[in-house]
């Protein structure tokens, strides 16, 4: 089953540009004051998955220190507050520095212009500094974290954040700047969508990870703002005691818990339609069959966005809210899985009578749609009231949202990754390297997160340091799960980097794909289209003599 | 299929575990249905239509009817399970009226539990068994969270507020409860023991009521003496309402140099204040009572355990 | 042109519905306080009133939406100004939307002073902890920490305006706007309202409240 297209192919007869937007110009200059979308978007690939690795590193030490209850890290204690450290990091950063800005600031960035034809972005210089701001953002957390480090949890719930010591006030300010990175951000591609399709692409005609794109560019418009002021007020109360969040001095712990999950809870959906998104173009791609049921998908992700809004107590439900508000959360929440469910029957679908090949992103593809079953299934869990009861605050918890954010999300940004790097770097990554890894992520991932649903139902809390003896296997398991996990990235970032050394020769279309990236070169010219595309065909129409190519 | 919830789950500590672990099985079994519902699809289909070269797919865009059916259908779902968790956590949220109530203060990092007669213990409570027990809770600093597994109850505790969990313990024996909300450094050290007693059991441990008096007399701790739990009984119970102990007047004598000196009472003769008068003096204090005060004190009897008894004698002792 | 205009309308709304929810959560915090201390609040907006003909109005904070009102005009006579190539005007009508910002601005620190003065200033700062705590509240400190954060937020959205608008009056100078090409001070002009309107929100609520 080898259908792509290795090498050389291009569009008709052009010649293969000699000048990209990789080598047209040079220098740190070049590149620092950019506004070309396509090179934000690689810098941008490069900060977050630095991220990433930092996210991870500390993601293996949690994991190392739970190993065995002596808490031991080749050879030094580890403390309690020293685990507190680690875990309150490996959340902040993966967090605001790498799930939400990922995949909209990298993979979004390069292909979204592209995808509707267009030549860059609404705004360019505000792409620009957004990618500035993310840098400042990461900084200011980096530096906090060297300074003296948080250990308030990624949540920051008060009053315990405003009154202990560590560098908390800078670490929220690094999350606000980070922020307002994710609001330009959100703003550029509301704006590019409206006004920058190109001729003949009206709104059902655009690839569906549009749709994901721009629906999540909608909850970053509108909830991230509201983590701004909460933040804010977390600062003015641990600088000055306003008096807001702390019962001591006249406020409420609960209303800084509503405040924060407000914007959490849609931020989660930041993080999962772009995952999504990239999978509603890799089935169609590699089954070379249209998309099943396209408006359904396309309206899923705008209703998921919206009614993301309306769901945030869930994450209350023994916090202390109304039980009122109580009931009336968990009703809503049911309705938030009825979209996604959709999505998946409507993916599979399209793989039904299909002609698929098994390349990288399909193997990861295939792997989301398992991971977010499981992702999505045991949310039910903890959306059904009297269950929730027992699971919330346990490490069910942990491992419903490592299934979806990364399990789900990572897995998707990962094969999007693989699917566009010929379009990003003109080169083609190891089939070979690529599959091992993918087979080794599904694997890792599983081995590490499945046990974390049975500790959780078996009663372990989670942010715990210390445990029962009964859990100690689980907890080795989920330990050397990890590693697998860490094997797998650094296969993926190996093989990737690795491709770099061969020569820039991809096919423009190597996948065989119908939106419109795939008809320029690979990689872009700078202004990325000779001539102005039109579109002329359905989205995804694999029709014989509709194929381009 | 009981051994895998015996697996997945804690030992069941009352009737409402019990059918929390229904839901819970039955959500799981209906999970692994639509998890290879899902998965099995994924797979075989990546088989059954592996990639030749030349096929035509078909131009397969929508079907109105299978996609409503998979949204309404997922819905009614959605729904049933909806009100099958909001009935479970009904009986939850609401305690009945007779439970005994345990007043809980969570503080960095351990618990302070106080029955209804005023005793008091940390970290260690005995409940009766078959008898419900409301737990109503704040906190002194940050936020916690009891969290009692085996009887899979869970609520936060927040400062300068009251919440509430409550059970109706069936088994007999010890279950672990938790903090479940991050609260700093020794978060995950802040756990104690719930046992379970039979009423006779019950009744004996709150005769010696709690167990936080133990410290003070087993001579583990330097700092922790009888004379100590005295001084804290002397707050608690209200002694220091009538009595100093710096020799200042009050509605009653100080205590100070009590101890060994002689008492002149209101009849005129003079007693030696040795340990029995001390006790006396407590549990019948109209028996004697000392020239130039009121008979106002009312009798202890009944109302101190003996512990408390012999702390306050160590401490009048201790105050030469 | 059009699509860039349009283009660029578009970006500022989306960024001013930003700025909406970002008050929006101190307008929000604010409500469920005046509920927990509806008592308290009453009272502590007693102290933003000034004497006028011997009975207590909120002078400064009327006088201040007066101001803010008028400058809204200015700039819409400004962009008009813009749109219809008149250069003199258009420098003239922004340079008095900046005279009338930077009035607001004193009126503000005056406000501020006074509240100073009285110690009547947020969180720690608060002068009056031992008379409250007799009262046993600690609403009239509340009132005062949301009273500063939001003009305080406000106000620094003012100075960011007059920053953005003498921007503009000197591009408007150098005759950089003309009926082709007068997108800024649009947009300027955009954000200069919704300034405006969120100070319309913000007077009723702290100084018209009983």
């Amino acid at each position: 089953m080898e259908p792509a297209v290795t090498s050389g192919a291009r569009i008709g007869d052009r010649p293969r540009p000699k000048k990209n937007y990789l080598n047209e110009t040079k220098g740190f200059k070049s590149w620092a004051l950019t506004v070309d979308h396509k090179r934000i978007g690689i810098m941008y690939l490069v900060g977050t998955l630095f991220a990433f690795l930092l996210g991870g590193i500390f993601a293996l030490l949690v994991r190392l220190t739970l190993l065995t209850p002596a808490h031991k890290l080749f050879g030094l204690q580890v403390t309690a507050e020293t685990y507190n450290r680690f875990f309150t990091l490996h959340g902040a950063i993966m967090v605001f520095l790498f799930i939400i800005p990922s995949i909209p600031g990298s993979l979004t960035n390069f292909v979204l212009p592209l995808m509707l034809g267009a030549k860059d972005v609404a705004f360019p210089r505000l792409n620009l500094a957004s990618l500035y701001l993310w840098i400042v953002g990461a900084i200011m957390a980096i530096t906090s974290m060297i300074v003296g480090a948080v250990d308030t949890g990624w949540t920051f719930y008060t009053p315990y954040s405003t009154t202990t010591s560590g560098t908390v006030t800078l670490m929220t300010a690094a999350v606000f700047v980070l922020g307002f990175s994710s609001i330009f951000t959100g703003l550029n591609f509301i704006a590019t969508v409206h006004k920058l399709r190109a001729p003949g692409m009206g709104w059902f005609d655009m690839p569906l990870f549009v749709w994901g794109m721009y629906s999540t560019a909608v909850i970053q418009v509108l909830a991230t703002p509201v983590l701004g002021i909460t933040l804010v007020l977390l600062m003015l109360e641990r600088v000055f005691q306003i008096g807001i969040f702390d019962s001591r001095i006249g406020g409420d712990p609960v209303l800084f818990q509503h405040f924060f999950w407000f914007y959490s809870h849609p931020a989660v959906y930041i993080m999962i339609l772009p995952g999504m998104a990239i999978i509603s173009e890799l089935i169609p791609t590699f089954s070379r069959k249209t998309i099943f049921g396209y408006r359904a998908i396309a309206y899923a992700s705008v209703s998921l966005a919206l009614v993301s809004f309306i769901v945030w107590g869930h994450h209350m439900f023994v916090a202390g809210q109304s039980q009122l508000a109580t009931v009336v959360f968990s009703a809503l929440t049911f309705l938030v899985a009825i979209p996604s469910g959709v999505k998946v029957f409507n993916w599979l679908t399209t793989m039904y009578q299909g002609n698929i090949s098994l390349e990288t992103p399909m193997l990861y593809a295939i792997s989301f749609l398992m991971l977010f079953a499981i992702g999505g299934l045991t949310g039910i869990f903890l959306g059904t009231l009297s269950t929730d009861v027992h699971l919330t605050d346990t490490y069910f918890v942990v491992a419903h949202f490592h299934y979806v954010m990364m399990g789900s999300t990572v897995t998707a940004f990962i094969g999007g990754l693989h699917y566009w790097w010929p379009k990003m770097t003109g080169r083609m990554p190891s089939e070979k390297w690529g599959r091992i890894a993918a087979v080794l992520w599904f694997i890792g991932f599983n081995a590490t997160f499945l046990p974390q649903f049975i500790l959780g139902s078996r009663g372990m809390p989670r942010r715990y340091y210390n445990y029962l003896d009964q859990f100690q296997p689980l907890h080795a398991f989920s330990t050397v799960g990890s590693w697998i996990i860490g094997l797998s990235l650094f296969m993926t970032a190996a093989y990737l980097l690795a491709s770099l050394r061969k020569p820039a020769d991809a096919p423009d279309n190597p996948w065989g794909g119908t939106t419109m990236e795939w008809q320029t070169s690979s990689p872009p010219i700078t202004h990325n289209f000779e001539d102005q595309p039109v579109l002329e065909h359905e989205p995804y129409d694999y029709r014989p003599k509709a194929v381009a190519h | 299929m009981d051994w895998l919830r015996a697996w997945m789950m804690p030992p069941q500590g009352s009737e409402f575990a019990k059918e929390i672990d229904f839901i819970y099985m039955a959500l799981f079994w209906l999970s692994v249905v639509l998890f290879f519902m899902i998965a099995i699809p994924s797979v075989y289909f990546a088989w059954r239509y592996r990639y030749k070269p030349g096929r035509v797919t078909p131009h397969q865009t929508h079907n109105t009817t299978l996609e409503v059916l998979w949204s309404v259908l997922p819905l009614i779902l959605c729904i049933g399970i909806f009100f099958w968790g909001l009935n479970g956590w009904m009986k939850y949220a609401v305690a009945p009226g007779e439970a005994m109530e345990i007043s809980v203060t969570a503080k960095q990092w351990l618990w302070q539990f106080e029955y209804p007669d005023g005793s008091r213990t940390i970290n260690d409570i005995h409940v009766p068994v078959n008898k419900p027990v409301k737990f109503t809770m704040t906190s002194e600093d940050v936020l916690h969270d009891f969290f009692v597994p085996d009887m899979r109850v869970k609520h936060d505790i927040i400062p300068g507020r009251y919440t509430q969990v409550w059970f109706t313990p069936n088994v007999l024996g010890e279950h672990n409860f938790t903090c479940a909300e991050y609260c700093g450094k020794d978060h995950s050290g802040m756990k104690g023991k719930l046992t379970v007693d039979n009423d006779a059991d019950f009744a004996k441990w709150m005769e010696t009521g709690g167990t936080e008096w133990e410290d003070y007399f087993n001579g583990k701790d330097p700092k922790k003496t009888p004379a100590d739990w005295g001084k804290i009984t002397y707050e608690r119970v209200g002694c220091n309402s009538c009595h100093t102990v710096d020799g200042s007047k009050s509605k009653g004598p100080s205590w100070k140099g009590v101890f060994g000196s002689m008492v002149e009472l209101n009849n005129g003769t003079s007693v030696l204040a040795d340990e029995n008068y001390i006790r006396e003096s407590m549990m019948n204090p109209q028996a004697k009572v000392v020239k130039g005060f009121d008979p106002i004190m009312p009798t202890f009897q009944g109302l101190l355990k003996p512990n408390q008894a012999n702390g306050l004698v160590a401490y009048i002792e201790s105050l030469k | 042109m059009e699509q860039q205009f349009d283009t660029s309308k578009l970006g500022m709304w989306l960024f001013i519905v930003t700025e909406i929810l970002l008050f929006g959560g101190l307008f929000v915090g604010f409500g469920l306080m005046q509920n927990r201390y509806p008592r308290e609040f009453i009272e502590a907006h007693e102290h933003l009133k000034q004497e006028l003909f011997g009975r207590p109005f909120p002078l400064y904070g009327a006088i201040n939406t007066i101001v803010l009102l008028v400058s809204s005009w200015t700039m819409v006579m400004g962009v008009n100004a813009a749109q219809t190539d008149q250069k003199k005007k258009t420098v003239r009508y922004l340079v008095l939307t900046i005279l009338l910002a930077c009035v607001f601005l004193v009126i503000k620190y005056v406000e501020y002073s006074h509240k100073f003065a009285d110690h009547l200033l947020p969180g720690m700062f608060y002068g009056h902890q031992a008379e409250d705590l007799i009262k046993g509240t600690h609403g009239y400190a509340t009132f005062f920490a949301f009273y500063f954060m939001m003009t305080g937020l406000h106000g620094i959205h003012v100075l960011v305006g007059i920053g953005l608008l003498s921007w503009l009056a000197m591009r408007a100078r150098r005759g950089d706007f003309t009926s082709e090409y007068y997108t800024p001070v649009d947009l300027v002009g955009l954000y200069w309202h919704v300034v405006d309107m969120i100070w319309i929100y913000l007077f009723p609520l702290y100084y018209l409240i009983s």
